[in-house]
C-alpha cells in the first residue's frame, strides 16, 4: 500500500498554508535529500522543471522527522496552527 | 489575560498528570493543546508498565480506558526468510492488577484531560504555543498563536521534539543520533480474531517486538501489540543510522517490506487500515537532558528526552507520567517558597533522580550501544536462522549428526574476537 492511499484514512484539518517552509537555497546545494527517504508519508519531492524540493504538507503526520534528518537546517518547521493538521482518532 | 499559576505546554501525559496534580493542590494551572483534544496528536506502539505507577496516582488506574492485559510476549529474530520466535506467557501476567497493558492514545489522553477538568484545571484545545515569554533570561510565559500568556512557571511537555526545551536554551536542535521514528498502522479486526490467531483469553493481549531482517544493519525493529478491536503494528528505525544506510530505502518502504513478511502477514490478515501514523521517539537512553529545569521552567517526559530502549523492553509512557508528577510536586514547594528560580526548581531533577526514572535510565545506560551494534539487526539473527535451518533440514544422503552442525555453526560464526567482544557488550543491556 503506497502511503498516500494510507493517510487517506486518517483525518486532516488542513491550514491554508504550508507549516513547513523550504530555504530552497540550502536544498539547491544539498545532495543528500534526507527528506525524500525519511518522510512516512513519501511527502517530500523534487519538481522536475524547477528543481526545487517541494512537500504535501496536506498529508503531514507532524513527526518531525524531517527536521531531525535535515543536516543543512534547510526546513523552517513549526507545528500546523492550533486546530489544524492531523488529528489521530486511536494514536 | 492575568498571570496565572502554572502553564502547561501540550495535553500529553507528562503535561497532563502535571496539570492534574496540580489541580489536585488547588493551583491555577492552564494546559494548552494544539489538537482538537488532548490525545488527538499523540501516538504510543504501545504498552504501558503500571506497577511503577500506582504509588502515585493510585485512584486513577483502575477506571483508566486501557486496551488488553499483556500475558504474552513474543520476540521474533527474523533472518532472510527465515525466523525464529520465542514465546512467553505465565500466570503471574494475569494477576490482577495486571502489570502492563496495551493503550492507544488519543481515547486515553482524552480521558486524562477530562479527569483534570474534574480537579479543576483548565485544558485549552487547539492552542499551539509558538514562543516562550522571556524577561531578563527568565521565562515568564508563553505565546500562544498571537496571544500572551504569563505564569509563574511553564511546564513544557511538549513531546521529543521540543521546540521549548530548545527555545529555553536547554538543548539544541534534537540531533539524529538521538531520536528514532517510528511508523505505525492501526489495524481493524473482530476481538474473536484477534483472541483466537494470537492465542489469547478473552480481554488478555499479546505484546511482539521483531528484530532483523526488516532492518539489516539498522538500528531499529518491528512492533505488534493487540489492542480490543485493533492491532497496532509498527516499526522503529534510529535517524542516524537510517540516514547512513545502504541502499538508501524510503521509510515506508522498509515498513511495507515488513509488512509483507509472512511471520506477519499472517497475523493481520483481513484486517482493514483504521490509521496511519508517524511520531518521534527520543532515543536518549544515554542522554536524557542534563539540566530539565530553569529559571520559571520546568522540562517533562519525552521533551526531557525521558524514554529507554532496552531491547527487550521499551519504555517512555511510565517516565512520562511519573515525571510529570514530579514536576507537579516541585511547582507546589515552588508556590510555597513563592520562588520559581532554578534554584528552587532543581528538586525536580533531585525527585528523578530518587525515582525509578532516573534509577532506571542510569541502570540501562549503556543498553543504546548494545543495541545500536549493526550485528544485532543483520549478522547475528541469519547466523542463528542459518544454523537452525540446517539443523532441521534432511536433504539428499546421509544427515550429519546433531551436535557436528551446531559446532560447525558456532565455529562458523561465532569463534572470534568480534563475538568476544559483542557478548561482553550484552552484558550492559
Amino acid at each position: 500500500m503506497d502511503p498516500a492511499s494510507k493517510l487517506s484514512v486518517d483525518i486532516f484539518k488542513n491550514d491554508q498554508e504550508s507549516h513547513i517552509v523550504i530555504r530552497q537555497e540550502i536544498c539547491h546545494r544539498c545532495e543528500l535529500k534526507a527528506c525524500l527517504r525519511i518522510c512516512p508519508g513519501g511527502l517530500y519531492s523534487v519538481n522536475k522543471e524547477t528543481g526545487e524540493v517541494v512537500i504535501e504538507y496536506k498529508g503531514c503526520l507532524e513527526c518531525g522527522s524531517c527536521r531531525v534528518a535535515c543536516p543543512f537546517g534547510a526546513l523552517v518547521w513549526s507545528y500546523p496552527r492550533g486546530g489544524f493538521g492531523v488529528q489521530y482518532r486511536h494514536g | 489575560m492575568e498571570r496565572i499559576d502554572a502553564v502547561v505546554v501540550g495535553g500529553g501525559l507528562a503535561g497532563l498528570t502535571c496539570a492534574y496534580c496540580l489541580a489536585q493542590e488547588g493551583i491555577q494551572v492552564l494546559v494548552l493543546e494544539r489538537g482538537d483534544h488532548p490525545g488527538s496528536k499523540n501516538v504510543t506502539g504501545g504498552r504501558i508498565y503500571l506497577l511503577p505507577l500506582r504509588p502515585y496516582l493510585p485512584e486513577l488506574w483502575d477506571a483508566a480506558p486501557l486496551e488488553r492485559a499483556v500475558t504474552k510476549e513474543v520476540i521474533t529474530m527474523l533472518g532472510q526468510g527465515s525466523s525464529l520466535t520465542l514465546q512467553f506467557t505465565s500466570d503471574k501476567f494475569r494477576e490482577m492488577p495486571a502489570h502492563s497493558y496495551t493503550i492507544l492514545r488519543s481515547r486515553f489522553d482524552k480521558w486524562l484531560g477530562e479527569r483534570v477538568v474534574e480537579k479543576g484545571g483548565f485544558v485549552i484545545p487547539q492552542r499551539r504555543v509558538i514562543d516562550l515569554m522571556k524577561d531578563d533570561g527568565r521565562i515568564v510565559g508563553v505565546i500562544s498563536d498571537g496571544e500572551e500568556i504569563r505564569a509563574d512557571v511553564v511546564i513544557a511537555a511538549d513531546g521529543a521534539l521540543s521546540l521549548m526545551a530548545e527555545q529555553a536554551g536547554l538543548r539544541g536542535p534534537l540531533a539524529p543520533r538521538h531520536a528514532a521514528v517510528a511508523l505505525k498502522e492501526v489495524i481493524r479486526l473482530a476481538p474473536e480474531v484477534i483472541e483466537e490467531r494470537f492465542g489469547l483469553n478473552p480481554g488478555e493481549g499479546a505484546a511482539h517486538l521483531l528484530f532483523g531482517a526488516i532492518t539489516p544493519g539498522l538500528f531499529g525493529g518491528g512492533f505488534l501489540y493487540t489492542n480490543r478491536e485493533t492491532l497496532s503494528l509498527g516499526l522503529v528505525l534510529g535517524i542516524e543510522s537510517f540516514l547512513e544506510s545502504k541502499p538508501p530505502l524510503e521509510t515506508h518502504r522498509i515498513f511495507e517490506a515488513f509488512k509483507e513478511r509472512q511471520e506477519i502477514a499472517h497475523l493481520i490478515k483481513g484486517g482493514e487500515l483504521a490509521e496511519y501514523s508517524a511520531h518521534l521517539i527520543p532515543e536518549g537512553g544515554t542522554r536524557p537532558l542534563p539540566k530539565p529545569y530553569g529559571d520559571g521552567i520546568v522540562v517533562v517526559g519525552d521533551a526531557a528526552g525521558l524514554a529507554l530502549n532496552m531491547g527487550i523492553l521499551v519504555r517512555g509512557m511510565e517516565f512520562a507520567i511519573a515525571s510529570g508528577y514530579l514536576a507537579a510536586q516541585t511547582v507546589k514547594k515552588a508556590k510555597e517558597k513563592g520562588d520559581f528560580s532554578a534554584s528552587t526548581l532543581a528538586l525536580y531533577q533531585t525527585l528523578l533522580k530518587e525515582s525509578f526514572v532516573l534509577k532506571d535510565m542510569e541502570t540501562f545506560r549503556h543498553s543504546l550501544e548494545a543495541l545500536e551494534n549493526p550485528r544485532m539487526t543483520d549478522f547475528y539473527p541469519q547466523w542463528a536462522c542459518k544454523v537452525l535451518e540446517q539443523l532441521f533440514w534432511i536433504g539428499e544422503g546421509p544427515k550429519e549428526r546433531i551436535s557436528s552442525t551446531l559446532w560447525k555453526g558456532a565455529r562458523q560464526g561465532l569463534l572470534n574476537f568480534q563475538v568476544l567482544k559483542d557478548l561482553l557488550m550484552l552484558r550492559r543491556i
